[in-house]
Formats: C-alpha cells, sequence, structure tokens
C-alpha cells in the first residue's frame, strides 16, 4: 500500500515537474540575491524610476520611462563613476467640475543615483527624452574599455 | 492644479496584463496607468504609454468598447549587453468599457511625450438629464 501511495501519485508524469523545479529554482536565486546583498540582476531598487543599464563595447546606457517628462524638468548629472536623474512629473489640473473614474498616474519629484561599474568620460555624457523614455549615453573612459593585445 | 510640491514619487511594478492568452503575438504586454475623468461635455482619458509612437498606436471604439494597443520598437542596439534590468518593455493594452454615449466622430487624440490624452465627446442625449419617478 506504502508503495502505491508513493509512486502512484495521480498525474505526476502529467504534470511537468520541471517546470516547477525552474520556477522554485528562479525563486529561491532571487532571495539568495536579496539576503547576500549582491546586486541582483533583475527587480528595482525601490526608487523612481526604474532604470535599466546596458553597455557596449564603448559606452553605458541609462534608460528610464519617465512618460510626461519634459527634458526642462529633468535634472541629470554625472559625478565621478556615478549618474543622477532628478526631475519632476507635473500633471495638468482638471476643472473643478470633473468627476474621476480612474486615477492611476501620479505627479511628483524624484531623484536617482545610478552608479556604473567603472570609470566614465562625465564630459561627454549624452541624454535624450524621446517619446517619454529617457536614454542616457555615458562612455566609458578609455583606461575602462577592453583593449586588444598583440601577441608577438 | 493641485499640490504637488512635497509628493515624492514612488516606484511602481508595471503592470503585466493578466490575460496573455487571449493574445496569439508574442512578446510582453502590459496595463499602462491611465487617469479617466469626466466632465459636463465629455470624458476625458490620459494614458501612460511611455515608447509609443503615434503611427504604432491603435485605438478602437466599437459598441462602447474601447481598446488601446501601443506597439513598442525595441530601442537597445543588439550590441548591448544587460547589466541592471528594473523594467521590461512590452507593448501596451488595455480595454475600456465606456458607459456614456460618445461622439465618434469628434473623437479626438493627442500623443506626446508618451502620453496619450484621448477627449471623447459625449452626444447631447447623454449629458445628465433629470428622471421622474411616476407613482402608480
Amino acid at each position: 500500500m506504502m508503495y502505491r501511495r508513493v509512486f502512484g501519485l495521480p498525474g505526476w508524469g502529467v504534470r511537468s515537474p520541471f517546470t516547477e523545479l525552474e520556477q522554485l529554482k528562479r525563486q529561491i536565486g532571487r532571495m539568495y540575491n536579496e539576503f547576500s546583498g549582491m546586486p541582483s540582476q533583475r527587480g528595482h531598487a525601490g526608487v523612481f524610476p526604474a532604470v535599466n543599464v546596458t553597455a557596449n563595447r564603448d559606452n553605458y546606457f541609462l534608460r528610464a520611462e519617465l512618460p510626461g517628462v519634459v527634458a526642462a524638468d529633468l535634472d541629470i548629472q554625472a559625478t565621478g563613476n556615478t549618474i543622477s536623474v532628478a526631475g519632476e512629473r507635473k500633471i495638468a489640473g482638471v476643472e473643478e467640475s470633473a468627476r474621476y473614474h480612474r486615477r492611476e498616474r501620479e505627479a511628483g519629484k524624484f531623484s536617482r543615483v545610478v552608479s556604473l561599474p567603472d570609470d566614465i568620460d562625465s564630459e561627454r555624457v549624452k541624454a535624450n527624452m524621446t517619446d517619454g523614455v529617457l536614454t542616457v549615453v555615458v562612455p566609458k573612459a578609455e583606461k575602462g574599455k577592453p583593449r586588444q593585445i598583440a601577441v608577438k | 492644479m493641485e499640490d504637488t510640491e512635497s509628493k515624492e514619487l514612488k516606484v511602481r511594478e508595471k503592470q503585466e496584463l493578466a490575460t496573455p492568452a487571449e493574445h496569439t503575438r508574442s512578446g510582453l504586454l502590459f496595463t499602462p496607468s491611465v487617469d479617466i475623468y469626466e466632465t459636463e461635455k465629455e470624458m476625458v482619458l490620459v494614458a501612460d504609454m511611455p515608447g509609443v509612437k503615434a503611427k504604432d498606436l491603435t485605438i478602437d471604439l466599437r459598441d462602447n468598447t474601447l481598446t488601446l494597443s501601443g506597439d513598442i520598437e525595441p530601442f537597445e542596439n543588439s550590441d548591448e549587453e544587460d547589466l541592471m534590468i528594473e523594467y521590461e518593455v512590452g507593448k501596451f493594452h488595455r480595454q475600456f468599457t465606456l458607459s456614456e454615449v460618445i461622439d465618434q466622430a469628434k473623437i479626438d487624440a493627442n500623443l506626446s511625450d508618451g502620453v496619450l490624452r484621448l477627449v471623447l465627446p459625449k452626444v447631447e442625449k447623454a449629458k445628465p438629464r433629470r428622471i421622474e419617478v411616476k407613482a402608480g
């Protein structure tokens, strides 16, 4: 009887245990990142705006979704190897008699600092707002770039 | 104008659409944050759709169902590697049922800085009118 109870679980072979295992592994991985204090690959820092950082050979790219924020209300600064993004999101007022059905958008100030893993060329940082998406292009400092070493 | 001086913006997780099964195209789908308000003459819908260009935005109104969908072109170059990913990028999609009767010919849509502003004027007969209750 015991044998049957253990190995005859209904649907054991049908519901793929591997998918569930994968999910569990991912969850544990995230927990591990939180506890060890290592910079985690996914998940946000709890500060607005959420930022994506990518890099190619020459530049770092910082991107943030800032719908409704105009360039004039943004203050971007480069210091050392950090980039700070501050600003304010404004929402146009509505007439007194208006009644809301939904109100999910928020206005307010924000300030965020992102540290980059290596030295940057702070003189040549460029920022651009297009369709509510901020892109900051941060050139890597010359010494931080990968260099090909010729083997003789 | 409301007072926004003291308020700090909090980061909010982008809302992934809960019913992906309805869609046959691949990729992530998000619900845009919206404000909807109503005045005597019109309904106004304001939606945050960062990264959506006017040509990639579809607004569809039929049988009182308003559908917004915005496609996103990938703006990362293929040679970039991820260092820190805090938000995902995907299409925006959201549907609304409008209770008021809208004058479809006069709908005005404007997309700027990633914010869609849709003004939907009400037809005459939908404007509020007092309903008398008869006894008997």
